[in-house]
């Protein structure tokens, strides 16, 4: 029976069959701690890939800076988890924080403040003339206050440190940082075409990491965090192999809640609407439907689960490393996993993380053996010189390999391998 | 005076260079956008890519420039503006042309556009490396000092060869782009299709060939403006996405779909740049005297550091998107 011609419930159940063999491959030729890290990595992407499916798969909306909310997860989860730093706490340092912090709220409530001046009848123009100077002074002395205080803290403390919380609240939060984040950008693109949100969240996620890594009072910068605390017990009581899999069980559970609610919340009317305005903007409006809104609240949703993803896997990393966050890794991968699950699938969105993952980390080791054959039938056959820094060289094929990958599933699997399933009333 | 000579070398020569490096990759950008409705975000890998192949003839006839008395990678330059424009169109064929006849979203050729780009940066890091590279093999950079007249200023105005290609290179480029496009067959049936793909077919425009010199156009410029960039700093694999946001930035400031909004938008976006991170206080320091006293200037007045430059277009980008989308030509809003 052809796979194209079976029914859809078993052939997702077969893929499902499929995957398991590479799974398996990977326990049996990296060895048990290995494949429990790369499950465990694995589940992380998979639950930032369901961030990015409901943008994209849902909503057609295209998110390419899935980076910047991945990396705001990460400091977030590293910010309230790590243990305080008793050097800056008692110093007066704090106290001189708060008065920047308080600066630069007085900051953001005059220019609220002045760009609400249309009210009182000044007119639009000069008011907007107005905000931004004002703006741009508040902006000024904030930087010159915090500056002096930043270097203080680098040079007396370090950094601030952590808070000491555990792990989930920081993953929580976020969630909810990057759900902020997320707010501003949509709000100013949705209403524009999706290629105007690729460039502008493409922008945003280069801006949070070059924030995360030249802030050094907040996050030590390229001197890195580490170890960050799991939420259960660690490497050195319980092993790696038990240790990992605790962990990857506390990830399964988030996924199935997440796709719980994500399965409900499709098929409410709510996500109705959602297709209804991805597939047809002009009648959903004609509808009646607020499309801004709707469009809004599932571009932050999305975020939301990136920043949640992206701190389970900076804790999982133990460490936090803002140079670690690569437009590669963190959106490109994610992307190719939605597109070849099938996007607006949930199911095909698991499906394509754990594969896109295995794809991903076994591209290097194969493409070094298949340079090394190319090298050593060279030097037999032509007696070639080898170029030396092979292992470096074979990292890179990994970016070849999900270029060519996304460009393929384009091309030949548009829809991806497990496509939306679009329910059909009588 | 040294406060001026300061700006100047500081602020308006690398402004203009950064500026021209902007514009002329807008245009590819802008004419890409105009023409196939899609974001093209492999313009700046195309870009690294005609500066590789530069550096590979450069490699293999490294004497050429020194008969004419100019750098090698500038005279080899148009042999790779042609190679990389093969390959454009041919990058066209294989992975946009077959997305476009299956009538798909334009943000669907922009997931397109990404593969390529991963593609190209694996390929380009595959064969060459890493590391980054210097085109001037065989010769030395020179590097013009300009004495000022007078006693005030004691400091030289200093440029560089390539930066003074570089401007003669964007100047002929723009004036060859302006002649096309409104003296040339090719060039008015490019106007029509940006203004009206439809009309432009039902009026006997073959569009597969203004597609195809599209590319050509844009890889070849992709080419100069990376070969030029590259042989005023150096030649770097990971160069793209710090290159697309400014790039990006020009074209839709500029307004999409005009190539002159273009070339003042990377003006503006690259002298943002430049201003932004410029330390005024330089420039204040001659009127301490003028001040009270007790009031002291600071030492360090810019705008954003050095590490946060690329906040800058971003924020052009938000600010134009938020109160004219349809940038300062009025350009379309796809």
């Amino acid at each position: 029976m052809k796979l194209s011609a079976m029914p859809q419930s078993r052939r997702d159940l077969l893929l499902f069959l499929t995957l398991l063999i590479p799974v398996f491959g990977v326990f049996l030729a990296m060895g048990p701690a290995y494949g429990a890290r790369m499950s465990v990595e694995a589940a992380c992407y998979a639950i930032i890939a369901l961030g990015l499916t409901i943008q994209w798969g849902y909503a057609g909306q295209f998110n390419a800076g899935v980076m910047g909310f991945v990396a705001l997860g990460g400091v977030s989860a590293m910010l309230l988890s790590v243990p305080p730093n008793p050097d800056f706490w008692n110093s007066d340092l704090p106290g001189e924080l708060a008065r920047v912090l308080l600066t630069l709220v007085a900051g953001i409530a005059l220019v609220v403040a002045t760009s609400r001046l249309h009210r009182l009848g000044v007119s639009r123009r000069i008011r907007t003339v107005l905000t931004v100077g004002v703006a741009l002074i508040a902006y000024l002395t904030f930087i010159n206050q915090l500056t002096p205080v930043a270097s203080a803290i680098e040079s007396q403390a370090g950094f601030i440190g952590g808070m000491g919380l555990p792990a989930w609240v920081g993953w929580l939060v976020g969630g909810a940082l990057a759900g902020g984040i997320g707010y501003f950008i949509g709000h100013i693109c949705l209403g524009l075409r999706s290629d105007y949100l690729a460039i502008a969240t493409l922008g945003i996620a280069e801006i949070i990491k070059a924030f995360l890594k030249n802030a050094d009072w907040l996050t030590r910068g390229t001197a890195t965090v580490s170890p960050l605390p799991w939420p259960t017990p660690g490497a050195g009581e319980l092993g790696f192999v038990l240790s990992r899999s605790i962990y990857l069980s506390i990830t399964a559970v988030m996924i199935a809640v997440i796709f719980f609610l994500l399965h409900r919340a499709y098929h409410a009317p709510w996500g109705r609407t959602i297709r209804a305005i991805r597939d047809n903007e002009v009648s959903a409006a004609a509808m009646g439907k607020n499309i801004n809104k709707r469009r809004l609240e599932i571009f932050v949703f999305g975020c939301v689960l990136m920043g949640i993803g992206g701190a389970a896997l900076t804790s999982f990393n133990s460490i936090f490393d803002p140079s670690g966050y690569l437009p590669l890794n963190h959106t490109f991968l994610v992307l190719a996993m939605v597109i070849l699950g099938g996007p607006g699938n949930n199911l095909g969105t698991l499906f394509g993380a754990v594969l896109v993952y295995i794809i991903w980390i076994m591209s290097a080791p194969v493409a070094l053996f298949l340079m090394d054959l190319v090298v050593m039938a060279g030097q037999a056959w032509f007696g070639w010189e080898s170029a030396g820094n092979l292992d470096s060289r074979a990292l890179q094929a990994r970016v070849f390999v999900i270029g060519l990958l996304i460009s393929l599933v384009l091309r030949y699997a548009p829809k991806g391998l497990m496509p939306e399933r679009v329910p059909h009333h009588r | 005076m040294n406060e001026l000579v300061f700006f100047i070398n500081n602020v308006v020569v690398s402004g203009t260079v950064s500026s021209s490096i902007y514009a002329m990759g807008a245009i590819g950008v802008t004419l890409v956008f105009s023409i196939m409705r899609f974001a093209h975000f492999a313009h700046a890998d195309m870009m690294t890519l005609g500066a590789f192949f530069v550096l590979g003839l450069t490699m293999l006839f490294p004497e050429v420039g020194v008969a004419v008395g100019l750098p090698s990678a500038l005279i080899l330059m148009p042999i790779a503006m042609v190679l990389t424009a093969i390959v454009a169109v041919g990058i066209d064929r294989a992975f946009y042309k077959p997305l476009r006849d299956h009538n798909v979203k334009p943000i669907v050729l922009v997931i397109g556009s990404l593969g390529v780009t991963l593609m190209l940066q694996g390929l380009i890091r595959l064969f060459a490396g890493t590391g980054s590279r210097s085109l001037y093999i065989a010769e030395r950079k020179d590097i013009f000092r300009l004495e000022l007249p007078g006693e005030l200023a004691t400091r030289p105005i200093v440029i560089t060869e390539p930066q003074i290609i570089l401007f003669f290179c964007t100047v002929g480029a723009v004036v060859a782009l302006h002649w096309f496009l409104t003296r040339s067959r090719l060039g008015k049936a490019m106007r029509a299709m940006s203004d009206n793909p439809d009309l432009a077919r039902v009026s006997g425009i073959n569009t597969n060939t203004v597609i195809a010199v599209t590319w050509m156009i844009a890889g070849a410029l992709a080419t100069a403006a990376g070969t030029l960039l590259s042989l005023d700093v150096v030649l770097k694999p990971d160069l793209s996405f710090f290159l697309l946001l400014p790039i990006f930035a020009a074209a839709i400031v500029g307004g999409v779909g005009h190539p002159y909004g273009a070339i003042a938008g990377g003006f503006v976006v690259g002298f943002a740049e430049t201003l932004a991170v410029f330390n005024w206080a330089v420039l204040l320091r001659p009127f301490q005297d003028m001040l009270p006293a007790g009031w002291e200037l600071p030492t360090y007045l810019a705008f954003v550091g050095t590490e946060y430059k690329i906040t800058v277009p971003f924020f052009i980008l938000v600010a134009i998107l938020v109160w004219r989308p349809t940038g300062l030509f009025k350009g379309k809003v796809l």
